[in-house]
């Protein structure tokens, strides 16, 4: 094979695993929820419950096909966009589903545009100003944020600036969205909360990124040819440090995925993850079913991505 | 004294050891303290309780704190004091058993996988890869839906969790151990594998597992608090501390300190399992490097 080819070959291996992860991670959601103690026709119809209706209603839903077909059957559903009903309200799970997405994903967004330009400056000027003051304090406090459940930060953000300042609404939904103002102050406290957990992470991977290429033979040249630090780490480092940086970008993005299931929870947030775990609440297995295989493909898409920059952006590959 | 007493029996003999020592600077002696108290709390806790964790002391809810109720009181007026340190009992004593349980699991089967290779290494990294693309959460939360929570469950869900990627790190330390002169000499002196684990590799990534488990205790807590955040962990009217914090966080407008104390206990746990392990001696921490 011709060494040019190399990159491209990693890349469909990645892909191809992604792939088989994908239908893995779909088997064990389906397994999880659809093998639960207790028959789902029995509970749904609760005290009309005889023999005959059951049966009825296993037929109906198709539950009395062997659990493998039934598999087949949801994944080309899910493929098609065929997402099923749900079993609480009989609502079709794509329209349920539409509106909340669109909310999440703009959360997502949001968070992502504040939180990336910050961590990136904060890390890269982490490691150029290795073991100063500012390199501790950025340290320490980043270290305190990994260290705490998503949930504490929230509750601390909510303490500061909804009761200590007084600046937010506590809650984000409820709040009217008629002008920019108020609409920036609703999404401002599960911005602010998100964006302390995932830029933590940034930080710190960036950091280590950058240092990594600062301590190569050339940089330490540039240093020794006379280059001032800044000069050292932005034109000599960092071009070279970029595709690790993507990499720690794209990784720390799936930190949202998880959480988003507590921001939404604590705010209010109408989001996809809200919905979900109101539907866990209400065991609504196929609305469950549906939620997790969001999560779970966002999640393997970032983390996809992040591999791919890495072996796209490896130039011992390129040769 | 101590050192006159060393010198004086045990070491006569033996010259003085150089290199890599039990010692270690005092982060990481603040942050075994810290753990360690609060492993001895989740013990002993419950006796030390002045009152009893599940019951109504104070008319008033929300209380502050106060000579009676040192960390006030919660949403139905119990002692919160009472209530974290029964809470240990649960955080820290499910966080344990999964650690254990995940830890012990992975290493197993690294050091197996590393030293057979061959299909059974290639079938089982590709498996567990693959559950490692699940948010660990979102795991949680479906398992919770499925079968109802428990502490048996609880255990069991995040051991299978955090279990793949105890694996992945044992696996990739073994494999560098595995091309290694002294157990190249052992394989050709017709060891059997078990003992080529035992006695070969698994005393030489022991350091780097043991940092490890200390690492992946820290997420299971996280985990698991926040899956008593959400209402899916440990089920009322027992609360562990990700529980507590749910059930007073609406005090928190209230001015109630009820949801502060079992945030900073998660938070002194968490940390000091960070600092202890960013400093172990260097007699653990250097052994395979």
């Amino acid at each position: 094979m011709p060494q040019s080819l190399l990159p491209w070959f990693l890349v469909i291996q990645r892909l191809g695993i992604a792939l088989l992860t994908l239908i893995i991670v779909s088997f064990a959601v389906f397994f999880a929820t659809e093998l639960l103690p207790g028959d789902v026709a029995e509970i749904l119809l609760g005290q009309a419950a005889t023999p005959e209706a059951v049966a009825g209603l296993r037929a109906a839903m198709g539950l009395d096909e062997p659990a493998l077909s039934r598999f087949i059957g949801w994944l080309a559903g899910l493929a098609s966009g065929d997402l099923g009903t749900s079993y609480v309200n009989k609502m079709e799970i794509v329209e349920l589903l539409s509106g909340r997405l669109r909310n999440s994903l703009q959360l997502a967004g949001v968070t992502t545009l504040v939180s990336v330009p910050i961590a990136l400056s904060l890390g890269i000027g982490a490691a150029m100003w290795r073991g100063s003051l500012f390199d501790r304090v950025v340290t320490v406090l980043t270290i305190s944020v990994i260290s705490v459940p998503e949930f504490m930060v929230a509750t601390l953000a909510v303490l500061i600036f909804a009761v200590w300042l007084d600046w937010l609404p506590a809650l984000s939904y409820g709040a009217d969205m008629s002008s920019l103002g108020t609409m920036l102050k609703a999404y401002a406290m599960p911005v602010i909360t998100l964006s302390f957990v995932v830029s933590a992470q940034m930080i710190r991977m960036t950091r280590a990124a950058v240092i990594e290429t600062i301590n190569t033979p050339y940089v330490e040249m540039a240093l020794l040819k006379g280059a001032s630090r800044k000069r050292m780490v932005l034109v000599h480092a960092l071009p070279n440090a970029l595709g690790p940086i993507a990499n720690a970008v794209a990784l720390s993005l799936s930190y949202l995925v998880g959480g988003v299931i507590i921001v939404e929870t604590i705010f209010n947030y109408p989001g996809v993850a809200k919905l979900m775990v109101d539907a866990v609440s209400t065991r609504d297995l196929p609305l469950i079913q549906s939620c997790a295989m969001i999560f779970c493909v966002s999640y393997l898409m970032l983390i996809t991505l992040a591999d791919l920059i890495a072996i796209l952006s490896n130039p011992r590959l390129r040769r | 004294m101590m050192a006159e007493y060393q010198t004086t029996t045990a070491a006569k003999d033996a010259p003085k050891p150089k290199g890599p020592g039990w010692s270690f600077n005092w982060v990481g002696r603040i942050g075994l303290a810290i753990m360690l108290f609060w492993g001895l709390v989740a013990f002993v806790g419950p006796w030390l309780a002045p009152h009893p964790p599940g019951e109504i002391v104070d008319w008033d809810y929300f209380g502050p704190v106060s000579g009676d109720y040192w960390m006030g009181t919660d949403y139905l007026g119990r002692d919160i004091f009472s209530r974290i340190l029964m809470g240990a009992r649960y955080t820290v004593g499910i966080a344990l058993a999964a650690v254990t349980l995940a830890c012990t699991l992975g290493v197993i089967l690294g050091m197996i996988a590393a030293v057979a290779g061959g299909w059974f290494d290639m079938v089982l990294s590709r498996l567990l890869d693959a559950f490692n693309g699940i948010p660990s959460l979102l795991f949680g939360l479906v398992v919770v839906a499925a079968v109802g929570s428990s502490i048996p469950v609880l255990i069991l869900t995040l051991t299978a969790i955090y279990m793949p990627g105890a694996y992945r790190f044992a696996r990739a330390l073994a494999v560098n151990v595995n091309t290694m002169d002294f157990v190249t000499v052992a394989r050709a002196r017709g060891e059997s594998t078990r003992y080529l684990i035992l006695q070969e590799i698994f005393p030489n990534i022991l350091g780097p597992v043991l940092a490890d488990l200390g690492l992946r205790f820290v997420f299971i807590v996280l985990v698991l608090s926040g899956l008593s955040f959400l209402g899916l962990g440990v089920q009322p009217p027992n609360a562990d501390w990700g529980g507590l914090v749910r059930e007073n966080i609406e005090g928190l407008s209230l001015g109630a300190p009820a949801v502060i104390f079992p945030s900073v206990a998660i938070a002194s746990l968490t940390i000091s399992v960070n600092m202890f392990i960013d400093n172990l001696p260097t007699k653990i921490r250097d052994r395979s490097e």
